[in-house]
């Protein structure tokens, strides 16, 4: 036998095989079907915990995930899954499980002197003090709370599981296995709706398989599995629905790998998140029991009653051997019954409430008696009540107590239903539905079997008909049994800490201390006092907490409210959460044509929107400045190729692509000719340089339009809004065709050469192939198109090729002599000649007056941005301005992003004048140079100014921002 | 009011913490102010202890529709820095870190300060770029920065990952020392405290219905506990501000939306600092009780629900596991979502309007907690005076027209 | 995650779309005419209520088609959904 709690015989657990497991070092065994709880508790243990706050012992209470104590770090290194509930977890042969928050043991635990202090740790305590003197704030006292707080160790490794996200549509989703969520499926799946069953542990049933309860004769938890197996329901085990959304979207967590050791885990998701649409929810998420507050309520031995009776019946362990029961609901005396029926003695059942009607069924019972104190150290060995005036002692090693229930309303809460107070029950339960979903059974505050069955199975049919099902019509629902009322929950009547929040260790004492000073609203309750922000999200304390606030003010609980209910329903790993888009897969990479080559040959690339692109290419031993002063003499000098297929490019064609032109760009397009190119600047409405890029006509009615890497998407998007929402009478269509045109540009003088050898029938000759002109034409065989446009002032053909055809191209290039150079030499070369980019001279601040573009603005018709840029402040003489600059240090490279001062070494704040937008090493120059935008500073170029950088602060002149060939004699090669 | 210290902690823990007063009165709201403050959170408690305290103006009420402190410092990701590339910025959050930094004596409350030290991540070169000319911007500003490059991250914060082997692998960060986390409802709290005990009348559950004018003049505030009378109204409602603006005829450049945050359970230190990202879309730190605190960018629609969708928060979780791939068997304990109120340029609206005695503060954005002391700070000398502090000068209403905007998208556009 | 009826693909998750603000923002006939208060509004201010709300909806991962949509924006109830360019529906108002 596991334990010498375990009974002989009973619980749904296989004891032809034993577990063999650990716990704080020591080895206990269980069997397949317990939870690391049950197993522990048939092996006698009762310490479980520590507490948060004050380290007092605890032990297990519940059954379930209420649990408030009982909180494990499950194994160590990277499988290690901190503050689980050991109520849930499944035992695996081999498992190791720790206690947390104590030092050095469970047992003897040194964080438990605050219990000592605890009269000054009150509630709120932390506001009130810490403050003297100041400086030890941040030294001393904060960094001594901090060690103080949290439970479990964080994991350090990184996670070796992997999780899955899945998108689900359903007719029905029902949430909770117990009765009436099975005959709410059973039904509507009857009806042939498409039925989604989730349920949390990982048989279904509910309550059924933790109590003697009986389906029409027939076992609950056989009649569970006949019923399911019969329909066409997917029933998700283990399956927690943890999340209720808008539109009826409902989040799931699936545990595929529980009870399974790690080393058999391998190859599986560990969790399967799925997102639910569901055209109707039904919620049938049972209830929770509430503890009752008295003094010393914390002690390990004091459990729930309905969990005393699942421990029997689920596990077959026996949780004490002479038991007190404490009674405000009549099911405190079936779980009293059925501790009697296996063994356990019963002591007294104490019931709260005078008027108690309950069948006693021959056991002591102490009717309108209350607890005054648990009695014992570290484990309950007695209980002291007060009956008929008289105070007496209960020798016991078990209370189980019972303070009616709380309907689980967490999703109907999240749902935005909102919730009534109900006086029957003493608790909160369903009301007014804002979406298309009904609460059934003990969720919605019912607790007969057989009515639980038939509200689950007359929702399931009713949602069935709703969507058009042909379901039974509805039959009458059996009327709610009367049920004697809980009493109402009063502060203690004894000595000593009675707990309301066990794992935040908020006590009934805290709760009139917030209220003394004010913290009247539940929700300063909750923050003050930390009431209900523990990993159980107060599923056992919200009620008595709120109860006892309005006891206090003297007011319906009603008035007093509750707090939000907040997803998840119980925690969810963040790497569940997170999925597979991680690591590598976190964002797709986009490749160009040419990528193969890159990586081939040692490119070092950068991410520039979703591509990455090559940077510059390393020859051996080459450090990134000196490969990138070869690319840039290459291209001055010979020639170069550039991978430029990450530009956007966008087909725009129809009747008004002139006319659409002229509205998104800042200059004229209605007399570009066919085969002719134009650089184009687009502004948002606000007047902001948003994107620029060369536009080409190439036919009567079609454009074709390159936009920023960065930008592709951005400005697609802007072209369609406008299209679609404001010019719908323009006739123009839109088309990426960014991925179709691979893109080499060949650059330099000798660029000619080098390309006329691929090219059939094109004639290269600038003179027959002017500058901004594009042809098309055979390249090395291959249909395609040439464009001379130029971004690094020297003669250049921009090469685009069916995306499939262009690598090949790049490589005869390359063997031709052609030098492959990255963007970083591009950004050097358009640097020396004053050619901005978006985003470095650019940062939504910067207007085309600003760049010194005025040029660029057509005074002959509207345009989106222009008005914006007659406002006052788009007027100012001295708004910044794009210059160059000069280090005076010729071999000085300024730091991007310094900024612009007129002095040096002044005392904070010092006014800025501007900063570099873009700084290189120029190899033709044989100087350092940069682009900054500077306050007025086209009206001083000469003048000498600073530039203030964390390396220092550099004397810098101010020029013209054009440094290499101004005259553009360059271009024709 | 009782004073807060040790002492009188002890003394109280010998009668059973009996005694302890409230920390502000309920009264019931007076027929009239000199000036009735609508919105009851940080700002605006922070505007009324000012309002007192700077300017002797404690014929004030603080009309709050909910519980006091109930809106979005009830629930944020409570982190304090200054680092703005602006000068304008910088300054009004400059001067707010300094009030930060002497606020629990100043309260005689403790609000909880660490100053535990924000790091901005850098992912590709432009943000490297523009990182730094943010640390050099702050640096001639007065506000503390250092420019950290891959392992001087990892040197700071020993908990991330700086693998190359990911998506966006982490190229630095900028360093705001100074900067930190604070317990976010304690500011409020202090706030309210120190202003009852100057006499202003903090009235809970009273909503505004109507904004009342005489002759382009305010006159008062219409409630569901009555007409309150009003030398000068001010609008302090962050997510709420276009409701109550169009109740005195006035439309804002500002939209509401939801921005979600979340917590996972406790766990023992792990990490000490704040670690944000904006090109991962991701914000982080452990609070003392040990969750782990997330934020992230806000939901794409106007929304007043206070809620938003999860794949928000899937997407910043994704994120996370990016920069810490260790939380991924952390587990998400609580999310939530507040309101919060955006102008075009991500800068916020501290202004008089064109209503005589009629103020507004509004648009911090995902960015307003660590504003709260000097966004009261100023907007009570706006009141007092009439007329803007040079600190929140450049943030009126009339820079949408002149198009003087503060343009912070490009330094904080998503992660605050 | 809300879910928006397209009017050309049918019912989809919210992630496919792109948001695109306050509907019925027409772009002034002649800026020029305008004084800058004039034009600020048309840039910047926006309604934004606690109500219905009358704004444009892109299905990005879809047919690319701009639409407008009447949600209420405390609820997220789509109250309607209708194209662009035609005028705002009457309805009355829904409930929070």
């Amino acid at each position: 036998m596991t334990g010498p709690h375990r009974l002989p015989a009973g619980g749904r657990i296989d004891r032809s095989r034993t577990l063999a497991f650990r716990f704080d070092g020591r080895r206990y065994t269980g069997h397949p079907g317990d939870t690391l709880a049950s197993a522990l508790l048939a092996n006698g243990v009762r310490l479980f915990a520590r507490s948060f706050k004050y380290h007092r012992p605890r032990g297990v209470m519940a059954a379930g995930a209420e649990e408030p104590n009982a909180l494990v770090l499950l194994e160590p290194g990277p499988f290690a899954e901190p503050n689980l509930r050991a109520t849930e977890i499944e035992l695996y042969d081999g498992l190791t499980a720790e206690s947390v928050n104590r030092w050095p043991s469970l047992r003897f635990d040194l964080g438990a002197a605050t219990g000592l202090m605890s009269g000054l740790f009150v509630a709120g305590f932390y506001y009130k003090t810490f403050m003297w003197p100041p400086s030890w704030w941040n030294r001393i006292y904060a960094p001594a709370i901090r060690r103080m707080a949290g439970l479990a160790r964080a994991p350090r490794e990184p996670d070796p599981e992997v999780y899955e996200h899945r998108h689900a549509h359903c007719d029905i989703l029902v949430v909770g296995g117990g009765p009436a969520g099975i005959a709410a499926a059973h039904a509507a799946a009857a009806a042939g709706a498409r039925v989604m069953l989730a349920d949390e542990r990982p048989r279904p049933g509910g309550s059924l398989p933790d109590g003697p309860e009986r389906v029409g004769g027939e076992d609950g938890a056989a009649w569970a599995g006949r019923m399911l197996a019969g329909t066409s329901a997917l029933l998700l085990p283990r399956t927690t629905a943890f999340g209720y959304y808008d539109h009826n979207f409902v989040a799931l967590a699936e545990r595929l790998t529980e009870g399974l050791s790690p080393s058999e885990r391998a190859g599986r998701p560990r969790q399967r998140i799925w997102h639910v649409r569901a055209r109707r929810v039904v919620l049938a998420t049972g209830a929770h029991e509430r503890p009752l507050v008295f003094p010393g309520n914390d002690l390990p031995g004091v459990m729930l009653a309905r969990s005393v009776t699942a421990y029997i019946h689920r596990y077959g362990v026996l949780p004490g051997n002479r038991a007190v029961f404490l009674a405000n609901d009549d099911s405190v005396y079936a779980a009293a019954r059925e501790f009697a029926r296996h063994g356990g003695e019963v002591a007294a059942v104490v019931d709260l409430r005078v008027d108690g009607t309950a069948d006693a069924d021959g056991l002591p019972v102490l009717r309108g008696a209350v607890p005054l104190r648990t009695l014992g150290r570290r484990a309950v060995t007695g209980i002291e009540i007060e009956s008929e005036g008289a105070a007496r002692r209960i020798a016991c090693d078990l209370v189980a107590m019972g303070g009616g229930w709380n309907p689980a309303v967490h999703l109907f809460s999240q749902s935005r239903g909102m919730l009534r107070w109900d006086d029957q029950l003493q608790t909160f339960v369903p009301g007014r539905s804002a979406q298309a979903e009904r609460s059934v059974g003990a969720a919605a505050g019912r607790f007969d079997l057989e009515g639980c069955i038939a509200e689950g199975a007359e929702t399931g049919a009713a949602f069935a008909r709703e969507l058009g099902f042909d379901a039974p019509a509805p039959s009458a629902l059996p009327e709610r049994p009367h049920r004697p009322a809980p009493a109402q929950t009063a502060p203690p009547a004894g000595r000593g800490k009675a707990f309301v929040d066990f794992q935040n260790d908020v006590t009934a004492a805290d709760v009139a201390l917030a209220r003394r000073e004010g913290m009247h609203s539940v929700e300063h309750l909750k923050r003050w006092t930390t009431l209900g922000m523990a990993t159980d999200q107060g599923k056992t304390s919200n009620i008595n907490g709120l109860a006892l606030m309005a006891a206090g003010l003297g007011v319906p609980p009603a008035e007093v409210g509750h707090t939000t209910f907040r997803p998840p329903y119980t925690p969810v790993p963040f790497g569940a959460l997170a999925g597979r888009n991680i690591a590598a897969l976190a964002d797709p990479v986009r490749r160009t044509p040419m990528q193969d080559w890159q990586e081939a040959n040692g490119a070092v690339f950068e991410p520039v929107g979703q591509w990455l692109r090559a940077r510059y290419y390393p020859r051996d031993g080459e450090t990134m400045r000196e490969a990138v002063a070869r690319e840039c003499r290459a291209v001055r000098e010979a020639a170069g190729i550039l991978d430029a297929s990450t530009l956007g490019k966008i087909d725009i064609r129809g009747p008004d692509a002139a006319e659409f032109l002229n509205r998104i760009y800042t200059n004229g397009w209605k007399t570009l000719a066919v085969g002719r190119c134009r650089y184009g600047l687009m502004l948002g409405e606000d007047g902001m340089v948003f994107d620029d890029g060369v536009t080409t006509r190439t036919g009567e009615h079609r454009y074709l339009m390159t936009t920023t890497s960065g930008n592709a998407a951005a400005v697609l998007d802007w072209l369609e809004e406008w299209l679609q929402t404001e010019w719908p009478e323009l006739r123009v269509y839109c088309t990426s065709v960014t991925e179709q045109w691979g893109t080499i540009t060949v650059s330099g003088p000798q660029a000619r050469a080098l390309l006329e050898p691929l090219v059939e029938d094109i004639d290269l000759d600038p003179a027959a192939f002017p500058f901004l002109s594009m042809r098309e034409g055979r390249i090395d065989g291959v249909p395609g198109r040439i464009f001379r446009i130029a971004f690094t002032g020297e003669l250049s053909y921009e090469v685009n090729l069916p995306w499939r055809r262009a690598a090949p191209v790049w490589a005869k290039l390359v063997e031709a002599g052609a030098v492959p150079y990255g963007t970083e030499a591009m950004h050097v070369l358009r640097a020396e000649k004053g050619f901005i980019v978006v985003g470095h001279e650019t940062d939504g601040t910067v207007t085309p007056v600003d760049l010194g573009m005025e040029r660029m603005l057509s005074s002959r018709k509207d345009f989106i941005g222009r008005r914006s840029l007659a406002r006052p402040d788009s007027q100012r003489a001295d708004r910044k301005q794009l210059v160059g600059l000069l280090p005076e240090d010729a071999s000085e490279v300024l730091q991007e992003g310094a900024q612009i001062v007129e002095t040096p070494g002044a005392t904070p704040p010092v006014p800025m004048l501007g900063h570099v937008t873009s700084s290189y090493w120029s190899p033709v120059m044989g100087r350092g140079f940069a682009l900054a935008l500077v306050r007025g500073g086209r009206a001083r170029h000469g003048d000498r100014v600073w530039a203030s950088a964390t390396t220092g602060e550099s004397r810098v002149r101010i020029v013209d921002p054009v440094f290499y060939d101004p005259e553009g004699a360059r271009l024709d090669g | 009011m009782a004073r807060y210290s040790i002492l009188s902690l002890a003394r109280n823990a010998l009668t059973g913490h009996r005694d302890w007063p409230e920390l502000w009165r309920s009264p019931e709201p007076k027929p009239a102010y000199d000036v009735v403050i609508v919105g009851g959170g940080g700002h605006g408690l922070a505007t009324a202890y000012y309002l007192a305290k700077e300017h002797g103006v404690t014929d004030v009420a603080v009309v709050e529709k909910g519980w006091l402190a109930g809106g979005n410092i009830a629930r944020n990701t409570t982190i304090i820095r200054s680092n703005y590339l602006w000068d304008e910025s910088a300054a009004i959050y400059e001067h707010g870190l300094k009030l930060w930094e002497g606020l629990s004596r100043e309260l005689n409350f403790n609000v909880m300060l660490r100053q535990r030290g924000v790091m901005n991540l850098a992912h590709t070169e432009h943000d490297v770029r523009e990182s730094i000319r943010r640390v050099n911007a702050n640096r001639l500003n007065g506000v503390d920065a250092e420019w950290l490059d891959a392992e001087g991250v990892k040197a700071f914060c020993p908990t991330i990952s700086i693998s190359p082997d990911v998506r966006y692998p982490v190229l630095g960060a900028t360093l705001q020392r100074r900067g930190g986390v604070a317990r976010h409802d304690a500011v409020a709290w202090g706030y309210a405290r120190g202003a009852d005990a100057r006499g202003v009348d903090i009235v809970q559950h009273c909503e505004v219905t109507g904004i009342r004018q005489v002759r382009g003049r305010v006159t008062g505030v219409e409630t569901s506990r009555g007409f309150i009378g009003a030398r000068k109204v001010a609008l302090v409602a962050a997510g709420h501000s276009s409701v109550l603006a169009e109740m005195a005829g006035l439309r804002l450049p500002v939209e509401s939306h939801p921005l979600q945050a979340m917590v996972s359970e406790p766990l023992k230190p792990v990490l000490d600092c704040v670690v944000m990202s904006n090109a991962v879309h991701v914000y982080i730190s452990q609070s003392d009780k040990g969750e782990l605190v997330l934020g992230a960018g806000i939901d794409s629609f106007n929304s007043y629900g206070q809620r938003g969708g999860l794949h928000v928060l899937e997407d910043q979780l994704a994120a996370l596991m990016q920069l810490f791939p260790a939380f991924s068997r952390a587990r998400l304990l609580r999310s939530w979502g507040g309101i919060v109120d955006v102008c075009p340029d991500a800068s916020p609206i501290v202004s008089k309007t064109p209503v005589e005695g009629l103020y507004i503060n509004c648009g911090w954005g995902t960015g307003g907690f660590k504003a709260t002391p000097s966004s009261g700070w100023t907007f009570a000398h706006t009141i007092a005076r009439d007329e803007p502090h040079k600190l929140n000068a450049p943030f009126a209403l009339d820079r949408f027209t002149s198009g003087a905007l503060i343009d912070e998208h490009g330094a904080a556009a998503v992660a605050h | 995650m809300m879910r928006i009826e397209c009017p050309w693909c049918g019912g989809r998750d919210e992630t496919e779309f792109h948001y695109g603000g306050e509907a019925h923002i027409a772009r002034p006939e002649d800026p020029d005419a305008l004084s800058d208060e004039a034009w600020a509004d048309y840039l910047f201010m926006r309604a934004n209520p606690r109500g219905v709300h009358a704004e444009r909806w892109m299905h990005a991962q879809g047919c690319r088609q701009w639409f407008n949509v009447l949600r209420h924006t405390a609820s997220h109830e789509v109250v309607a959904v209708y194209p662009m360019g035609a005028p705002r529906p009457d309805h009355p108002e829904t409930a929070a």
